[in-house]
């Protein structure tokens, strides 16, 4: 079988540690004759800071590589390191998002929310204590953040997708996490929902900083959001392509329609109209330029 | 206003129906002159509930707390298992088959086994009412916890919670509703149990009571029992109803959101 390994040092120049690094890390499913290899061995580094948009085909094993870093599945062969640990020991905090909000239909939208303050240390000593108080102000200041101030009485049902999925981001972020990984999750809201959730996940990022890993299948909102953009090929997948976003910050959804978001957007369809076979069919793939 | 006028459209049907069932019966019988030993008339009935009611009344007590003792054991169990079997794959794969074949022995056939053990009395009917009823709870307990969304279980994951934490947090109170829902047919089924184990070996009870007047033919007396015990179901339904609106109102908010 051909296997390819792919090393891809990181696109800055600027040498730092990296903070997520893949080793050749696959993934296989099932044993013997009917084991199938979701993700073919993989090298991947992601420094401290970098928000990386991971995108292909589906069922190419981009949320496979989002769940070995988020400790939820083991390498079959090779290693995953993060923060300088392999995965399994990590020291470090880790919020995600799916593109199904998954808010717990019993809780109001502040405790909701405030579900991993219980749960993560050093939150959760005191939570008694402090959820009336500071955990609250903590809540409301972040719901404020994403346009949702005044909601935390609501419940999820009485709110629409982009106001859950507004609210899945917070409880993604509530807990200050080193890392943040996203599948999909504005991949069920539409457009315009869409593009201001863009916005605002722009200013969660510059405002705190944190390291983003974020999977999608629109490559305009992977060109939007990302500082790199990672394309990756049909099953077993691969990464093909490793390549910056070099448009300044902060973005605006003007820009998209600019020559260079433009371009950029078609240099990665084409990549991925590759990676699926080449059929022409291409008019799933969303957020791409429209003629 | 508006409110009210609903309530009465609502429950203005079922009520008729009700009252309507036993006008019905009482017209019936009086028309076709049906003797009161093979169907006796509502009146007779209420009749007799009224002039045996010194005696009934122990009877009823009886039942009423050998019912909820094994209902609570087995509500009790029931949680435990369904929490058990529901939280871990293999636990689910290894009993599961037995469960099923445990509960597909008819109940009744399990008396005389208890009889064996403990003789005739109360104890058999606790344990008939108490087994009756474990076997709803536990596959609805398991179904609320082994269905918690892929998605929010993997999102409690990179928390670092703990199964506890995702126990405590998420798949219990997401099982609640099926357990209430199990909770109403369960309390059912434990009277069921209790005067079936009653009827077979016990001197106290509704269902001893039953047997006792049909072999002096009093049938009024024995329609008498059956009232009570529906009386006693629909109490005890009406009570576990209303606690489940209470605690699990946000699994059916849709009733709510339209009533508001």
């Amino acid at each position: 079988m051909n296997v390819s390994l792919t090393t891809i040092e990181p696109a800055t120049a600027i040498r730092v540690p990296a903070f997520i690094e893949f080793q050749g890390a696959s993934i296989t499913y099932g044993r013997g004759e009917k084991a199938v290899q979701a993700l073919a061995p993989t090298s991947l580094k992601v420094a401290e800071g970098e928000f990386v948009a991971l995108v292909g085909p589906s069922g190419c094993g981009k949320s496979t590589i989002l769940k070995m870093v988020g400790e939820l599945l083991k390498p079959s062969t090779g290693h995953v390191f993060v923060a300088g640990r392999e995965i399994g020991a990590t020291p470090i905090r880790i919020g995600m998002a799916y593109q199904n909000p998954t808010l717990l239909p019993w809780l109001n939208i502040r405790d909701n929310v405030m579900l991993p303050l219980k749960i993560v240390p050093p939150f959760r000593q005191g939570y008694r204590a402090k959820r009336k108080t500071e955990y609250r102000d903590r809540v409301e200041t972040l719901l404020d953040q994403v346009g949702l101030g005044g909601f935390g009485d609501k419940y999820p049902w009485q709110l629409s997708g982009g106001m859950m999925q507004r609210a899945n981001l917070c409880r993604a972020l509530i807990h200050d996490p080193d890392l943040l990984l996203l599948d999909e999750p504005f991949g069920a809201l539409d457009q315009f929902t869409r593009e201001e959730l863009w916005a605002i996940m722009q200013d969660l990022w510059l405002s705190k900083k944190l390291t983003v890993l974020l999977v999608t299948h629109d490559l305009k909102e992977a060109a939007y959001l990302a500082d790199r953009i990672c394309v990756m090929s049909a099953r077993p997948g691969r990464i093909l392509d490793d390549s910056p976003v070099e448009i300044a910050r902060p973005r605006t959804i003007d820009m998209t329609f600019e020559p260079d978001f433009v371009a950029l957007n078609q240099r990665l369809r084409a990549m991925i109209v590759g990676a699926r076979g080449g059929t022409g069919i291409v008019s799933h793939a969303p957020g791409g330029p429209r003629s | 206003m508006e409110r009210i006028g609903e309530i009465i459209r609502e429950k203005g049907a079922s009520t008729a129906l009700i009252i309507g069932v036993f006008v019905f019966w009482e017209l019936f019988c009086l028309m076709a002159g049906i003797s009161d030993i093979l169907l006796p008339r509502p009146t007779q009935i209420i009749a007799a509930l009224i002039q045996y009611w010194p005696a009934i009344w122990p009877h009823t007590w009886q039942t009423l707390y050998t019912t909820l003792i094994g209902f609570s054991i087995g509500v009790v169990i029931g949680l435990l298992l369904g929490i058990l079997i529901g939280s871990s794959k293999l636990a689910y794969d290894t009993a599961y088959p037995l469960l099923v074949g445990f509960s597909s022995i008819p109940k009744v056939a399990v008396v005389p086994i208890f009889v064996l053990w403990y003789g005739a009395g109360t104890v058999p009917a606790i344990l008939t009412a108490m087994i009756i009823c474990i076997f709803p709870i536990v596959v609805n307990v398991a179904t609320g916890i082994a269905t918690v969304e892929p998605e929010l279980e993997d999102v409690m994951k990179t928390l670092k919670a703990s199964k506890w934490d995702i126990l405590w947090n998420v798949s219990l109170p997401r099982a609640m509703p099926y357990f209430f829902a199990a909770l109403k047919v369960a309390i059912t089924l434990a009277f069921v149990g209790s005067v079936v184990a009653e009827t077979v070996a016990s001197n106290r009870g509704i269902g001893n009571m039953m047997m006792i007047a049909s072999s002096s033919f009093n049938v009024p007396l024995v329609f008498a029992g059956l009232f009570v015990l529906a009386g006693l179901g629909v109490a005890l339904y009406v009570l576990f109803s209303l606690i489940e609106q209470r605690v699990t109102g946000w699994a059916h908010r849709k009733t709510d959101l339209a009533s508001a």
